[in-house]
């Protein structure tokens, strides 16, 4: 049995970039978010942190400065006028939050307190600068938690537990709706409406190290992918130096920030030598290139000598318990490792999708070299490339990005339902998503799902992650093809419909194949090493031929066909990335 | 002295040697599933893991490799998203921040008490969700907004930030004997974020949320027993805060 829901506009997904445009939305339009977690199980609330606005309240600082960081941070393949917006709406979009409630931590003058943070600094790289707006290490939480509390107050219709798996366009290329899966029953519901904002978070999940939640299989990117919208810039992946060892989770920059330092086994304090003027404040793909290079030339640590040790032993124990507390908990629940006396052990950790569904900086879905906007689709947060973080984000970045662009995108789409219609609906329009559903639940074997899940991770980690190559990535590719072919025979074990689970994480390997081929085809045409992408065969940025934005499309016939898209310049001319 | 790499050798040695032999772990759980009959059974499980594995990733291994049907929730798998608070060895815990050295040989998992059980692990969190949105857990200040920042004092900052730090993994409220009881009970989690905002310099609903609370459903219910401090996989002081919440509706404006 189908549902067919009608609403203005609906969001898909809860984390903070859904919530935030949300509330814009529910102020104007009849709005539906639509989550496939609980919106306070999202994962913004493991951002820990802060989040950058020039506020100024502890030293001089400018959103210019925050900008050219942002551009420089990004190696370049930032979209200048997105990055100089974003900055410049960060000062109120971060009143906004205090306003509502958020309970920043404070200078003792009353106002909100700042730290620093990697790769942001005063007047264009002088010195390190303090930007960070914080919530303890729980500035995620604080957001996703706050923005709950405004759309509770705001009485915003949830649909939780209900995973989107289909976009629907009618014939002109307008959005009609989308196609969700009840998880608490299994029924299938049509959701109709004139506008639909993306807001899905990302997919780290396609790496066996990673900080980020079971939850983010790139299901957004993917079911768009599959509806013949590109996804750009799929190739920047950000590695963030200090994941937990073996786990991943993450050890937030904010430890550096509050003077913590990155040492290799022989208690070298090796960012001296790789980022002379910050240190270990560089950016993180620099700092995750280094702890590679430390480990390549013999001087990691642990079982497998690929850990690196990160260091809070020296700060003060009243700092670590008040700036520091759920970081230094982690280390000791899952390392049995006491921060305050002994260096932790870390390892680079998949964290943040730079790229995603293309989108202006009005959250509009543009495609092609030419950015067409698809009429009433929207995307914002991780999920989607505006592009302000460019081959590299800079840390609280995210935050700033959901916050900024989560609202712009609620806007835009709100104006868009109230001037709009309804796009008819295509025929049968659940039908494609209850035949890839039915063609997993009646086979009877075939592959294990968590087979495939741990062969992708595993290979992606060897091959596509920190350092990468042709030959790497032409491995990659290859391998890929075999697991699609697995993929097409996979058999699970619960064919109830109530919490199938079971079938949920099928579903969800299905959008990681994905999102990880989209990655390697775009890391393999990009001869070049820029930001995150670092490609050992070609070790130098090339500005010439690669200061451009990748497109990759599926084509009809499975194949993925890239494109480019020049990088939208402005003040900031591109200059050798020292720190 | 210790110098950091003497510090870092030791550190080191100590990780290869705690480089662990892998253990057996018996796994019990309580299973319930609508669509094969109405009563609940017990299943067991054994599984070859890491001593430093996260109980949720034991469940994953189950659910992978031996039984697909095994429903239970998780997302971030490090304790801050607050999906699955599950009743372990009879302590209600978040599955992934118990390792299972901890509880070998045999755990013994339920789902967490009070709230109907919809399949295996999940229940079904509408009614602790009522309490939550019942003490209006938002800011409330009408008096205009500044132009920049509400100014705030580190100390009137710290006065709740204990109550901040809540994920609403229903943890503590599941483990209270008055919400088994009594349905009408809004529970500690609620009163958690009430506290949050009664405390809170720049919020000016504080009457308001202690006539809710004052109500025959509300913190007077609550008979101190501090299972919800020991369930708080956040540390707050649960009881403290209910406490502080009765002293002001007590003492301060009724």
């Amino acid at each position: 049995m189908v549902t067919t829901h009608t609403y203005d506009a609906l969001v898909v997904g809860g984390g903070g970039a859904g919530m935030r445009a949300a509330i814009e939305l529910s102020d104007r339009v009849r709005t539906a978010v639509i989550s496939k977690l609980y919106p306070t199980r999202s994962h913004t609330g493991a951002a820990q942190g802060g989040v950058c606005a020039a506020l100024g309240n502890t030293e001089e600082d400018h959103p210019e400065w925050h900008a050219f960081d942002t551009v420089k941070g990004g190696d370049y393949l930032v979209d200048q006028p997105a990055a100089i917006l974003m900055c410049e709406e960060a000062v109120e979009a971060i009143y906004q939050l205090e306003r509502w409630g958020l309970p920043f931590n404070r200078t003792p003058d009353g106002r909100i307190d700042q730290r620093r943070f990697g790769g942001h600094t005063a007047n264009h790289g002088e010195r390190p600068v303090r930007r960070a707006c914080y919530a303890a290490d729980r500035t995620g939480h604080m957001i996703l938690q706050t923005l709950y509390q405004q759309c509770v107050k705001r009485d915003v219709r949830f649909f939780n537990e209900f995973y989107v798996l289909d976009l629907l366009r009618a014939d002109d290329g307008r959005t009609a709706g989308v196609v969700a899966y009840e998880l608490a029953t299994g029924e299938l519901h049509v959701f109709r409406a004139k506008a639909v904002v993306f807001a899905t978070g990302g997919y780290g999940r396609i790496f066996r190290v990673t900080s980020n939640a079971h939850a983010l299989t790139g299901d957004g990117p993917a079911v768009v992918w599959r509806r013949g919208i590109p996804l750009e810039d799929m190739e920047m992946f950000q590695f963030h130096p200090t994941g937990l060892a073996r786990l991943g989770v993450l050890l937030s920059e904010a430890a550096r920030g509050e003077g913590g330092i990155v040492l290799n086994r022989d208690g070298e304090r090796f960012m001296e030598r790789y980022a002379p003027t910050i240190k270990d404040l560089a950016p993180r793909d620099l700092v995750s290139r280094a702890i590679y290079q430390e480990i390549r030339e013999g001087r990691g640590a642990g079982p497998n000598g690929d850990w690196v040790f990160l260091d809070i032993s020296h700060l003060d124990p009243a700092v670590i318990e008040e700036k520091l507390p759920d970081i230094t908990e982690f280390a000791r629940i899952y390392l049995k490792v006491e921060p305050t006396v002994e260096p932790v052990p870390i390892q680079p950790t998949a964290h943040y999708a730079m790229g995603g569904i293309p989108t202006d900086v009005d959250g509009r879905v543009v495609v092609g070299a030419d950015e067409r906007v698809v009429p009433g689709l929207y995307a914002a947060g991780e999920c989607a490339c505006v592009s302000v973080h460019g081959a590299n984000r800079l840390g609280t970045n995210s935050l700033l990005d959901l916050v900024v662009f989560g609202r712009r995108a609620g806007l835009s789409a709100a104006q868009d339902a109230l001037e709009g219609s309804l796009a008819p609906l295509p025929e049968d329009p659940a039908g494609p998503t209850l035949a890839m559903l039915d063609a997993i639940l009646t086979r009877t074997s075939g592959d294990n799902a968590a087979d495939i899940r741990r062969e992708l991770q595993d290979a992606m980690f060897d091959l596509a992650f920190v350092v990468r190559s042709e030959t790497s990535l032409t491995k990659m590719r290859e391998i890929l093809g075999g697991l699609r072919e697995r993929y097409a025979r996979v058999a699970i074990g619960d064919r109830g419909s109530i919490y199938n689970t079971d079938l949920m994480e099928a579903v969800e390997l299905g959008f990681l194949l994905d999102c990880a081929e989209a990655l390697v085809v775009s890391a393999l045409a990009r001869t070049e090493s820029r930001g995150a992408h670092y490609r050992e065969d070609h070790p130098l940025r090339d500005d010439a031929n690669w200061l451009k934005h990748t497109l990759a499309t599926r084509r009809e016939d499975g194949s993925v066909e890239l494109d480019y898209k020049p990088v939208k310049m402005g003040p900031y001319v591109p200059m050798e990335r020292k720190y | 002295m210790t110098t950091p790499g003497e510090i870092l050798q030791t550190s080191d040695r100590r990780e290869v040697r705690a480089r662990p032999d892998r253990i057996t772990l018996e796994v019990v759980i309580r299973r319930f599933n609508p669509e094969r009959g109405e009563d609940s059974w017990w299943d067991e499980f054994r599984v070859e893991c890491d001593p430093l594995e996260r109980l949720v990733e034991v469940l994953h291994q189950i659910k992978w490799y031996q039984d697909g049907t095994l429903a239970f929730r998780r997302s971030c798998a490090h304790g801050i998203c607050g999906s699955d608070a599950m009743l372990i060895n009879g302590r209600n815990q978040l599955a992934c921040k118990v390792l299972a050295q901890d509880v070998a040989p045999t755990v013994r998992i339920e789902p967490i008490r009070g709230l109907p059980v919809l399949k295996d692990l999940i229940v079904d969190l509408e009614p602790f969700l009522q309490g939550y949105r019942s003490v209006l857990p938002y800011l409330i200040n009408e008096s205009g907004e500044p132009e920049r920042e509400r100014l705030q004092s580190p100390e009137e900052r710290a006065r709740y930030d204990d109550t901040t730090k809540c994920i609403l993994c229903a943890a503590c409220t599941t483990s209270c004997p008055v919400f088994w009881g009594d349905e009408g009970y809004v529970g500690p989690a609620a009163i958690v974020n009430a506290h949050r905002f009664i405390f809170d310099s720049r919020d000016e609903a504080a009457d308001e949320r202690m006539r809710i609370l004052s109500d025959k459903t509300g913190v007077f219910r609550c008979r101190t027993t501090f299972n919800c401090t020991d369930a708080c996989p956040r540390g707050i002081e649960v009881t403290k805060a209910i406490q502080e919440v009765k002293r002001a509706i007590l003492f301060e404006r009724f």
